[in-house]
């Protein structure tokens, strides 16, 4: 940026620009979600009064925190499963080689492609036969068609650029491949477990499809189906308020933890290519 | 052969025991993809060629294509078709899909491009930036979906605030209401929320290309306009090609968002959105399953051509 | 503390066949030291040797009981490697320890082991630390460290000085030459491709090109009796000079060998050789001359001492006639 004055000016510009937009939807939603009454209905650039009332409500009511607890077990379950699954199955893919790897690896990819609406329909009759339909194991079951693919896939790559002859030594030593996963290449890895583990908490998290359809109750909702079917005192009435303090509630912990792990999750986001 | 009865006599190989725990290593992963993936997609097109409803999964008859497309000849000698192929419906949602699909990546690549441009520049202020462009990643779709649909509510939305006060409109539009703008409403959505991710695959791309090339060019006096034309944007061609087409397939199968910014409008329902609806919504169970199929069919016609075309070398090996 | 033998061993990868059949018999306690070419096979032939490859076909003996099927882990060796190859995560003293842990060996015999390994190594003072806070050097010493707990029958070390620099090669080269001593009945096989370590730490070298056995025998034998032109050349700094032509001829020969310290300058006119300085190195305690004497090259010659002779001069040169070798057509030596 050693150019002359005014194309800095209009650099910087963009820059801001770029930043606004990125910005401000959400700093919209929570300037909103402190506002309550007629003071909801006006539109305010900036934050004029802060009344926790939304929130009040949102949290006072037993669904919503239940919502929360359901998400928070779903995610939390989905994404040990898959890391359990994926680490082994990571060596294998990145680290043995046999015929038809390479099929492999493109089978898990196509998988990962999938539309899951081509699934939705099994699914549903899987879940009711397994009885399921309604708890959460139902969506643990099924966000593994889209949480285990991307992270076998990620691990392969990291566990690729792991060293041949680390691997080696270790057989040397006497490693056996299950040695060598838990007590050689784990502790090597835990940086890009915990970036996949990150992503995959957050598709997990943020998945809707599965989570509509599978649920019935409203005890037995996960956050983003919380949110999108909150309604108010009637039908027409849609409770603004509160939906925008839900909204804020379920993405501050996301965005800090975005903001913490940003580097390791564009790292994982590139390393995957995969969708996020 | 006695190459191999010696061997087995001395235990398995070091290559035959990588191999064997390979196996056992793969077998609970493959074991989970089947029953999740292959397993639920077998059984919806077994469901898309029978007439299973919600209520009777298991009492379900094969009538074969008939969901697909059956044709009948009535006594008075009119031919009748029926089927999702020549559901107005299905069509509708197939080419609000196509549009979506093509319009949204359009501008998410070239958006992502501009962003992720800036921030390979050297500036103060760069960290930040790319902490700015992963919010709207990070935050779940319903959530922009609603945050959004709030900021395009027709009476005390911000953005008909803004564009009144500048004077673009004259009227309050009901973007997410309205058949004409509805569309226009969910792209709002889907490019600002998607462009962080499309920009931080091409900054990946662009950060492989070595900095002294664009030196090289800068002392040879290269307008900046055609080094982008002629030397950066064919060096990133591959991260790009990955980029779009990730997205393209992502685009094809939207759901949440149109579901939820703009619930029942014939304007953006898509192939997920009128497949589900069908599915649970109408108790068209097998009617939706075949929806689903037909999606699942263009998509996958969609990614054999693209292997087969072999623009992207998918499986990593070349890494090696 | 192991005789190693290889009956025909040949390594092929897919259609590729990179070892192409050898026959070597390794010594008990023997440092053994394999050299040549980049890519001629070396780091292959140590891998089948320590079980990393598989080996195609062909057997591979340890004390007269073959091993091909085995397991590194159960065939008693030892492996250093170029990278180091330290367990990043693990204090000096666990990555020294894994293998034994690994075989659930007794804890106090273990730290006996670890901690003897260390004071030879002189790395006692390291043994609380992380890979990541040593030296070069001193990770190297503990990556020969951890092959010393394991009590191998056999050492291999893969190119073990080849990313350190040129004073720490030196030095630690001594040392390898030490542990040889120290540890006199354990076979070692060591790679490299640097003539001068093979000389100086070898009881034996053996000589590979393009995966196959090219000569077998002491420094002094191959030095002395080189058994082709590529072992002449391989062996020896500087180079061997080679000779064709009318001055082959006059010795009866297709190439004359010549190596640069069997080459004297003589008094003017007086030698067999006649030609101009083109270019001297002078390394101090030695003088490098490069005279053009219508070979294809310009022969070097090896002076010891300080020399004064000015580029351009004319010199003339006698070789010394005793150590001169003469080689056929097919680069076999003549008799
Ligand atoms: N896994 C493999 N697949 C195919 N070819 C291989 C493989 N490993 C080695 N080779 C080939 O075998 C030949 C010998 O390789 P090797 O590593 O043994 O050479 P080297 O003598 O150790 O060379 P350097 O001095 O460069 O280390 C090379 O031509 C190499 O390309
Ligand atoms: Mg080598």
């Amino acid at each position: 940026m050693t150019r002359n004055l005014p194309s800095r000016i209009a650099f910087y510009a963009l820059v801001a620009v770029i930043v606004l937009f990125a910005v401000f939807p959400f700093y919209y939603a929570i300037v909103t979600s402190f506002s309550t009454g007629t003071a909801l209905f006006q539109v305010n650039y900036w934050p004029k009064v802060f009344d926790l009332a939304n929130y009040k409500a949102v949290l006072g009511s037993r669904n919503f925190s239940r919502s929360i607890l359901n998400s928070v077990f779903i995610a939390g379950c989905t994404v040990g499963f898959a890391l359990f699954l994926a680490v082994t199955a990571s060596y294998a893919l990145a680290r043995v080689r046999f015929r038809g790897r390479g099929l492999l690896l493109m089978t898990i990819l196509a998988v990962s492609m999938f539309p899951q609406i081509a699934v939705l329909a099994g699914l549903f009759e899987l879940v009711r036969f397994l009885g399921i339909f309604n708890t959460p194991w139902a969506m643990i079951l099924s966000y593994t068609i889209f949480t285990l693919p991307f992270t076998v896939w990620v691990l392969t790559t990291f566990m690729q650029d792991l060293p041949v002859e680390i691997e080696e030594a270790a057989i040397v030593d006497g490693a056996s491949p299950w040695v060598i996963i838990t007590r050689v290449f784990l502790p090597l890895l835990w940086p890009a477990l915990v970036t996949t583990g990150l992503l995959a908490f957050i598709g997990a998290w943020n998945e809707f499809l599965f989570a509509l359809t599978f649920t019935s109750s409203e005890s037995m909702r996960t956050v983003p189906v919380a949110i999108a079917l909150l309604s108010g005192a009637s039908q027409q009435e849609i409770p603004w308020g509160p939906i925008l303090a839900a909204s804020v509630i379920v993405t501050v912990p996301l965005i800090v933890l975005v903001l913490i792990f940003q580097r390791k999750i564009v790292a994982g986001l590139t390393a995957g290519g995969v969708k996020g | 052969m006695t190459d191999l009865t010696l061997g087995r006599a001395a235990g398995p190989s070091l290559k035959q025991r990588r191999q064997r725990a390979a196996f056992w290593f793969l077998a609970p992963m493959l074991i989970a993809l089947f029953c999740v993936a292959a397993w639920p997609l077998l059984r919806t097109i077994w469901f898309s060629m029978t007439d299973a409803s919600l209520s009777g999964l298991y009492d379900a008859e094969w009538t074969g294509f008939d969901n697909y497309l059956s044709v009948r000849t009535l006594s008075s000698g009119r031919v009748v078709y029926r089927g999702t192929l020549v559901d107005p419906d299905w069509w509708n949602a197939v080419w609000n899909t196509v549009r979506f699909a093509l319009i949204s990546v359009g501008f998410e690549t070239a958006f992502g491009l501009v962003v992720a441009l800036v921030m390979n520049a050297e500036f103060k202020g760069r960290g930040l930036v790319r902490a700015a462009i992963l919010i709207p990643w990070a935050i779940p779709t319903i959530v922009s979906a609603k945050m959004w649909g709030w900021m395009l509510n027709d009476q005390f939305g911000i953005i008909n605030d803004i564009l009144m006060g500048i004077g673009l409109i004259d009227q309050k539009i009901a973007w997410t209401a309205s058949v004409d703008t509805a569309m226009t409403a969910v792209l709002i959505v889907d490019i600002w929320k998607t462009t962080p991710f499309m920009a931080l695959l091409i900054l990946a791309g662009l950060q492989m290309v070595p900095r002294d090339i664009y030196e090289a060019a800068r002392l040879d006096g290269v307008h900046p306009v055609k080094v982008f034309f002629r030397i950066t944007l064919p060096l990133i061609k591959p991260a790009l090609m990955v980029a779009v087409i990730f997205r393209m397939l992502d685009a094809l199968r939207i759901f949440d968002l149109v579901y939820v910014l703009t619930p029942n409008s014939a304007a953006t329902k898509t192939m997920s959105v009128i497949s589900r609806e069908n599915m649970i919504d109408f108790d068209k169970f097998a009617y939706g399953a075949a929806q689903s199929t037909l999606l699942f069919a263009i998509i996958a016609v969609f990614v054999s051509l693209y292997i087969w075309l072999g623009r992207v070398d998918l499986s990593g090996e070349s890494q090696r | 503390m192991a005789k190693i033998e290889l009956k025909n061993v040949t390594k092929s990868y897919g259609a590729v066949e990179v070892i192409k059949g050898i026959d070597l018999e390794i010594r008990k306690g023997e440092f053994m030291v394999f050299v040549g070419p980049s890519g001629c096979g070396k780091s292959t032939l140590l891998r089948l040797i320590a079980g990393l490859e598989e080996i195609t076909s062909g057997d591979l003996l340890f004390d007269d009981q073959k091993v091909n099927h085995l397991v590194p882990s159960d065939r008693g060796i030892a492996m250093v490697f170029q990278s180091y190859a330290l367990y990043p995560h693990m204090k000096v003293y666990d990555n020294m320890a894994f293998g034994m842990k690994l075989a659930r060996a007794d804890k106090a015999e273990t730290d006996r082991r670890v901690r003897e390994a260390a004071r030879l190594l002189q790395i006692e003072h390291l043994l609380d630390r992380l890979p990541k806070q040593l030296s070069g050097g001193q990770r190297q010493r503990v990556a020969i460290g951890r092959a010393i707990v394991r009590d191998p029958r056999v050492f291999l070390f893969d190119e073990p000085l080849s990313n350190l620099d040129a004073a720490l090669r030196v030095q630690t080269r001594l040392e390898i030459a030490k542990l040889h001593h120290a540890m006199d009945d354990t076979t070692m096989i060591y790679v490299t491709h640097d003539q001068v370590e093979a000389m100086t730490l070898a009881d034996r070298i053996a000589v590979l090109r393009d995966g196959k056995l090219e000569q077998v025998g002491t420094p002094a034998e191959l030095y002395e009796n080189p058994k082709s032109i590529f072992v002449a050349g391989f062996i020896g700094s500087p180079k061997m000079n080679f000779l064709t032509g009318s001055f082959a001829d006059a010795r009866g020969c297709a190439t004359l060998g010549a190596r640069p310290e069997h080459i004297e300058l003589a008094p003017d006119g007086s030698g067999e050789w006649q030609g101009e300085v083109v270019h001297a190195e002078d390394l101090g305690s030695d003088n490098y001359l490069f005279v053009e004497i219508g070979a294809d090259e310009p022969v070097v010659v090896r002076q010891p001492g300080k020399l004064a002779i000015p580029y351009g001069s004319r010199v003339s040169l006698q070789p010394q006639a005793q150590h001169l070798h003469r080689f056929g057509v097919d680069g076999q030596p003549l008799r």
